[in-house]
């Protein structure tokens, strides 16, 4: 885990304090006016259940959910940040660090691990210089592993952001790296 | 919009009469064909369609899943008069072009024919083929996104019987009476549970579909849901008038993008057309479907931990009773079912009960689909009658194992299941059978092994799932699982002990008995299994150091011998480079740099690395 560059000392979340929401506007009055297609009311009951759908639009729409992202989701609807940090960290789908470019994800389903995506994994690891479910320092790439897919037939895979590459061996690894900078 | 059930005949006339082209070209557009390339076929075959002017002769349907995933792109051609279809598969474009001009010529197409190995009850005689389709019947048939297709199949046709002939309380007694089982996994049976929530008196009731499909390995549902919404949509709503909701929910993870697309367009034509909604087909009752996106969590298909995922909150499991079908989600009666539980509704209704018991064994009535993957010819979904051997599906549906190895294992119910041996490949599956071999049902992946694979190194696979996913609640399942993990990781690694082995088994039990949830209770199961069937395996490890497989890297090591002709070609496809030697002589292996990956050992032609 990268570790926090921000000045403050103690009570730091950890998370960078890059603040989206003042950042791009545009982006924010997008999740906004999502938000207000729904029927948020002061049931808080109600508006929890909501929450999932509003960040995942957010994190569709910011890619990533940092703390000032997740405080605006709370705000709008009447939530403690807390419980939506809490729901963040459950869900392995939503993330507060940024992604790489590039999102590198193998899959570890069990068709595949039997056919060998354990080995394709260390060698992306190796070769990138990064453990699964980190970022490239130059922000390119990110590893990290998904559940089956579908495309068994085809296991081993891998998908890069949302292109499938099917019976990979080590060796395809430098040119699926190579793929990515065309 | 249909106003009663006169209205859906004279809708489902009409269509039927619609005149439509002589060919029918369907095109297998699911996730494992838009993977494997089919989407630059279809082009081709819009392409050749526009310039050859072949628009009046051929229909081109973009389908669901066929099965055959193991030979995408796949399409089958259809002579509407004769009925004739031939299946035609591992595509590229220029044979696209050849199958058009050819058609039923299959020697002059040039492409592989692909044989059909189904059966629809519904549509045709009973014949001697392994699979019966029932649940994957609509499934690479009609053309998911388009609700004339799925009316013109007999759809909505099962609600409208309900609707107008049934009372709620007949709904209910008709599947208890079929005898059909939860598919998501227990097997619970899906009337008595219905029966449960209708008994219930509450001013609001909930109907959740299940399709959270968490087993790292299996694609049943996400077929189902591609290939045919609409039967999932329909047996929602009878299930709704059956125990007295107005109000479903399909929980559906994020990971399946196709489906959700699908589901959203069946939803809006449904409701365009008043399968759902107000006063459907003119009963009086209403009905509304709602998509709830799951996030990443396998515990949320649990039917506890997935109400609490609707909610908003984190999906922690709570402990049963009570159950769902007494207080769910918001404290309400709720009903949660399996995608494929749903997919058999609306079929049960139409054609009765005894027609669904005359399926399968008399425990478990009707068919399973099987997500068959794994060291296998024919990877693809296969839908079985119940009390199918398993031999049938391996060798008869599957084509055996690749290359012509060795089957060792076969794995199913995913990370709660277990591991079945090759003497035991004649029993016929249903729940109790697969139970009583240390294995369990599951969701229906099934991952075929040969002798490359590791049974211990399997174990922990699913151990390591079971740890990612484990939510943290109870210590059981949050310690219990991480010491586990660290036994047979001492095992892998070589440091494993007669002491080890036994700390396997009490700590199994312990956690079995303990957790707090399915998942929990279930996840020493890959332990357990294995232990029970290989455990000549697990001792090689520990006495002898040794991985018979060859996966564990710690005990393995490779090593050239003299059959080494001095190709370069080890040398040249090793990532960190550590084979040495001159051209036509004898190579070396640094020992000290080898990361063990074993590519030497594939790339070799000469059989000179030994792997021991
Ligand atoms: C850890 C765990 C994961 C589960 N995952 C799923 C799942 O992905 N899909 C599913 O339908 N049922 C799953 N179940 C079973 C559900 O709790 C529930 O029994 C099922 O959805 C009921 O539907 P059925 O009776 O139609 O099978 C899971 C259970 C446990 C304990
Ligand atoms: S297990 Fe990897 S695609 Fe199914």
């Amino acid at each position: 885990m990268s570790s926090c560059t921000c000045s403050k000392d103690g009570g730091c979340s950890g998370i960078e304090e890059i603040n989206l929401i003042k950042l791009f506007p545009e982006k924010t009055s997008e999740l906004d006016r999502y938000i207000e297609t729904l029927n948020i009311t002061s049931d808080i009951e109600q508006n929890r259940g909501y929450l999932i759908q509003v960040l995942h639009r957010a994190q569709g729409i910011f890619s990533y959910l940092p703390e000032d992202v997740q405080l605006h989701v709370a705000n709008k609807l009447s939530l403690h940040l807390s419980e939506v940090y809490g729901v963040i960290s459950f869900y392995s789908y939503f993330t507060d660090k940024p992604v790489g470019k590039y999102k590198i994800n193998v899959c570890t389903g069990t068709a595949c691990f039997v056919k060998g995506a354990g080995r394709i994994l260390d060698e992306l690891k190796r070769y990138l210089s990064i453990e699964e479910g980190e970022t490239t320092a130059d922000g390119k790439f990110s590893l990290g592993g998904l559940r089956c897919v579908g495309a068994c037939s085809l296991a081993p895979v891998v998908m890069v952001n949302d292109k499938v590459y099917g019976n990979v061996t080590t060796d395809m690894v430098p040119q699926i790296i190579n793929d990515c900078s065309e | 919009m249909i106003k009663d059930a006169n209205g859906l005949i004279d809708y489902t006339e009409a269509l039927k009469n619609q005149s439509s082209s002589e060919l029918k070209l369907y095109v297998s557009m699911g996730t494992c064909g838009i993977a494997a390339g089919t989407t630059p076929v279809l082009n081709k075959i819009y392409q050749t369609i526009e310039e050859k002017n072949l628009k009046d002769i051929i229909d081109v349907v973009e389908v669901g899943c066929m099965g055959l995933c193991h030979s995408e792109p796949c399409i089958c051609l259809e002579n509407k008069e004769t009925n004739e279809k031939v299946y035609y598969g591992n595509l590229s474009e220029e044979q696209v072009v050849q199958i058009l001009e050819a058609k039923f010529d299959t020697e002059l197409a040039g492409a592989k024919v692909l044989n059909k190995t189904w059966n629809t009850p519904e549509d045709e005689e009973i014949s001697d083929q392994i699979q019966t389709r029932i649940v994957l019947r609509n499934s690479g048939v009609i053309n998911p996104e388009k609700i004339e297709d799925y009316v013109m199949r007999d759809g909505y046709k099962a609600l409208a019987k309900a609707l107008t002939e049934m009372k709620p309380a007949g709904v209910v007694s008709e599947i208890e009476l079929s005898g059909l089982r939860g598919r998501g996994g227990g097997g619970f049976p899906t009337g008595r549970k219905w029966q449960f929530a209708a008994s219930q008196d509450a001013d609001q009731k909930y109907l959740i579909c299940n399709a959270d499909e968490g087993d790292p390995g299996a694609f049943m549902d996400r077929a189902v849901l591609e290939g045919d919404p609409h039967s999932v949509l329909e047996a929602m709503v009878i299930a709704g008038y059956g125990i007295g909701a107005d109000k479903g929910y399909i929980y559906i993870r994020a990971e399946y993008p196709l489906a959700i697309k699908r589901l959203e367009i069946a939803i809006a034509q449904a409701e365009e057309l008043g399968f759902l909604g107000e006063n459907i087909l003119g009963s009086g009752f209403n009905f509304t479907i709602e998509l709830k996106y799951g996030a990443g969590a396998f515990v949320c298909g649990e039917e506890t931990a997935l109400i609490h995922s609707i909610e908003g909150k984190r999906g922690e499991p709570t402990f049963k009773p009570p159950f769902p079908a007494i207080s769910g989600l918001w404290g309400k009666p709720t009903i949660v079912n399996n995608v494929e539980t749903f997919a058999n509704v609306a079929a049960i209704i139409r054609n009765g009960a005894d027609w669904f018991k005359s399926i399968g064994t008399e425990g478990s009535p009707g068919t399973k689909v099987f997500a068959l993957a794994g060291k296998i010819n024919k990877v693809g979904l296969v839908e079985v009658p119940m009390g199918t051997v398993l031999r049938d599906i391996i060798y008869g549906l599957g084509h055996g194992i690749v290359d012509g190895r060795e089957f060792k294992a076969v794995q199913t119910g995913g990370p709660s299941g277990g591991c079945i041996k090759a003497d035991k490949l004649d029993t016929p599956i249903d729940y109790e059978s697969l139970k009583a071999l240390g294995s369990m049902m599951g969701s229906g992946g099934m991952i075929v092994m040969d002798e490359d694979d590791c049974m211990v190194d399997i174990a922990k696979f699913f151990l390591d799932f079971t740890l990612e996913e484990s939510c943290g609640k109870c210590t059981p399942c949050r310690i219990g699982n991480t010491r586990l993990h660290e036994l047979l990781e001492d095992i892998c690694s070589g440091n494993g002990t007669m002491e080890t082995i036994e700390k396997l088994k009490t700590l199994s039990a312990a956690i079995k008995d303990t957790a707090l949830c399915g998942l929990g209770q279930t996840s020493p199961n890959p332990v357990i299994s294995t232990l029970n069937n290989f455990y000549d395996e697990y001792m090689q490890h520990v006495d002898r150091k040794k991985c018979p497989a060859g996966v564990c890297t710690k005990l393995v090591s490779y090593t050239i011998n003299d059959k080494c002709v001095g190709c370069t070609l080890c040398a040249r496809n090793c990532p960190v480079s550590c084979i040495s030697g001159e051209r036509k002589e004898l190579h070396h292996i640094d020992q000290s740099k080898c990361i063990k990956c074993g590519v030497c050992y594939t790339a070799c032609k000469f059989h000179a690395i030994d792997r021991t």
